[in-house]
């Protein structure tokens, strides 16, 4: 049995669709990975499985219980690592921790020997007794999702956890993260708009405007690219794209100044590419397809921080509406 | 529905986070010596003593419900600043009934605020005043029960502002006329009607009243207490349960 299960769940916040009709599984002890860019609706589909919110229509399963209706077993059964950090700065780190401990009425003799293990876990043992405050941000994520895990939560939510992470801390975080359904046999759900993050996870839900576009492991999504990537540079990119048109019969798209090409065999098609379109080629370089690749051929966009200016707008919009309404 | 834990850890974070913050509880003791020594020392001059009670001994206990008025609201609406910087959350999607939440904060609160208002209380002597043991037991106990009605009224407020920009607006238009018309500064038998009709539905009036009997009690006159004991208690026990559940009733639609 599914450890999530979500059905036809729409979400509207007056006349914003958020979430527009989405279904989908989570197999318990598996990594998925919600992909989208800003204000595609991850977060509202997040804050309706952890009971914040409460859907338009539709159904949302956790561990075999109802979001809406049973509440109070769904947050027993969930850790939850929100965008925004929710630590309390003027307590030490081990405080927040007992005070999770407490909140979710882990059993006395429980509480230091859990607070303790999940410390050492994320390699804060040593300054459990600062204030959360004197943290820099990469210890503080690794804080939330070790006080997420105390009371040993069957689903653990990580929303956008690498947000405003710098590489290094980046990096040593999802290898924290990716060792976990293996170590406490809990199930991840978290949503990313990084491309390359969302590489971890077992199973892949792309999702856009509320629509859930593409769902699939990672490999079985990149192979709807058939191939590798080619990306090449020339004097007049949208000549170069008639010719290759005419010559070659493959469909090339402009991105972001470069010619977007879809291949089968790069390493051969390079060639060919050059041959035909001669010393107008500025640059070319071979990818294996990424998730990127993959969200841009499903939208024709790809998934970055500068469209999202009006994705900010919705968020606006949406956040003011739930002050006037909820 | 009530989870003791968890009301034991929301007392024990504001606990640890007041006794932390010294600046905090020093501004709680000062701002009532200020009133008490500045402006009861120089209204004394204007209001002579009535039946033996000066206008300072007439303000103390109106001085304790303003120690219990501010350190309890601040205690409560620091629920905005819990929803502003995100830790609020951590609470909300807890196992934890919204009631179990309401308490919490409403005990953490009153015990803050009481603590206080015994501190301001032992200045008694400093006035003239002569309080036996079974006197300063009954003010602790009232000023408790006080603490509580206030910070539950408190969390219900909270519960309508998203952040604390709200703050001087809850400090202007609630706490300071609050604290004007609760009998503190002037009696509310000698206020006009609209006002002592204001001062009847204030909650920190019956508290004010309740600490009159305590420690001032006269039976007749212009600073004789207002209400009866009885009422007075019965007024601030209803209103906390009222508060209570009223607050609780809004954390599960706002949170």
């Amino acid at each position: 049995m599914p450890i999530i299960k979500v059905e036809n769940l729409v979400k509207r916040f007056g006349s914003i669709t958020a979430v527009n009709n989405i279904s989908f599984n989570v197999e318990e002890g598996t990594i998925f990975g919600f992909l989208g860019p800003n204000g595609a609706g991850k977060t509202t589909t997040i804050s309706i499985l952890c009971t914040l919110l409460g859907p338009t229509s539709g159904k949302a399963l956790v561990n075999g219980y109802d979001c809406e209706k049973e509440s109070s077993s769904v947050r027993k059964s969930i850790g939850i690592v929100f965008q925004d950090t929710t630590l309390d700065k003027d307590l030490t780190a081990e405080e927040n921790l007992l005070f999770h401990a407490y909140l979710y009425n882990v059993e006395k003799a429980e509480r230091r020997k859990r607070v303790d293990d999940v410390l050492k876990r994320v390699d804060l043992f040593s300054r459990k007794d600062d204030l959360v405050k004197k943290f820099s941000g990469g210890m503080k994520r690794r804080l939330e999702v070790a006080r997420g895990l105390i009371h040993r939560p069957k689903v653990l939510f990580l929303d956008e956890p690498t947000l405003g992470l710098d590489p290094q801390s980046r990096s040593s975080l999802w290898e924290f993260i990716t060792a976990l359904p293996e170590k406490y046999g809990v199930t991840i759900f978290m949503t990313t708009h990084y491309m390359d993050e969302a590489e971890v996870c077992d199973n892949i839900a792309i999702i856009d405007n509320g629509n859930i576009i593409a769902m699939d492991s990672p490999e079985e999504l990149k192979k709807v690219i058939g191939g590798d990537v080619i990306y090449l540079k020339t004097r007049d990119n949208a000549k170069a794209a008639d010719v290759i048109k005419s010559a070659l019969d493959i469909d090339a798209s402009i991105r972001d100044g470069e010619l977007f090409i879809p291949a089968v065999k790069g390493d051969t098609c390079i060639p060919e590419l050059i041959r035909t379109l001669g010393d107008s080629v500025l640059s070319a370089r071979l990818q294996r397809p990424t998730l990127n690749d993959v969200f841009l051929k499903l939208t024709g966009k790809a998934i970055r921080d500068e469209e999202s200016a009006d994705r900010d707008t919705i968020k606006e919009e949406v956040r003011a509406y739930r002050r006037r309404h909820d | 529905m009530i989870e003791f834990n968890a009301i034991y850890v929301i007392v024990a974070r504001e606990f640890k986070k007041f006794v932390r913050e010294r600046s905090r509880l020093v501004s709680a003791i000062a701002r009532p010596l200020v009133w008490l020594f500045l402006v009861g020392a120089g209204m004394s001059r204007l209001v002579p003593p009535v039946d033996g009670v000066s206008y300072m001994q007439f303000i103390f206990p109106g001085i304790l419900g303003m120690t219990i008025l501010f350190s309890a609201m601040f205690s409560s609406i620091s629920i905005i600043w819990d929803k502003e910087f995100g830790f609020m959350k951590e609470i909300l999607v807890a196992p934890v009934s919204r009631l179990t939440i309401v308490i919490g904060k409403a005990l953490s609160g009153s015990i803050v605020s009481t603590l206080q208002a015994v501190i301001v209380l032992l200045l008694f002597p400093l006035l003239g005043l002569k309080l036996g043991a079974a006197d300063i037991i009954g003010a602790v106990i009232i000023c408790a029960l006080v603490s509580f009605s206030v910070s539950a009224f408190g969390i219900v407020i909270a519960t309508f502002y998203e952040s604390y920009e709200s703050f001087s607006a809850i400090m202007n238009f609630i706490i300071m006329p609050m604290f004007f018309l609760s009998g503190a500064m002037y009696p509310v038998k000698l206020l006009p009607d609209v006002l002592r009709l204001a001062a009847k539905l204030n909650p920190l009036t019956y508290g004010v009243d309740a600490l009159k009997h305590v420690i001032s009690p006269l039976a007749h006159g212009p600073m004789s207490p207002d209400f009866s004991l009885a009422a007075d208690l019965a007024v601030i026990s209803a209103l906390s349960v009222i508060f209570v559940f009223a607050g609780a009733k809004a954390f599960e639609r706002r949170g």
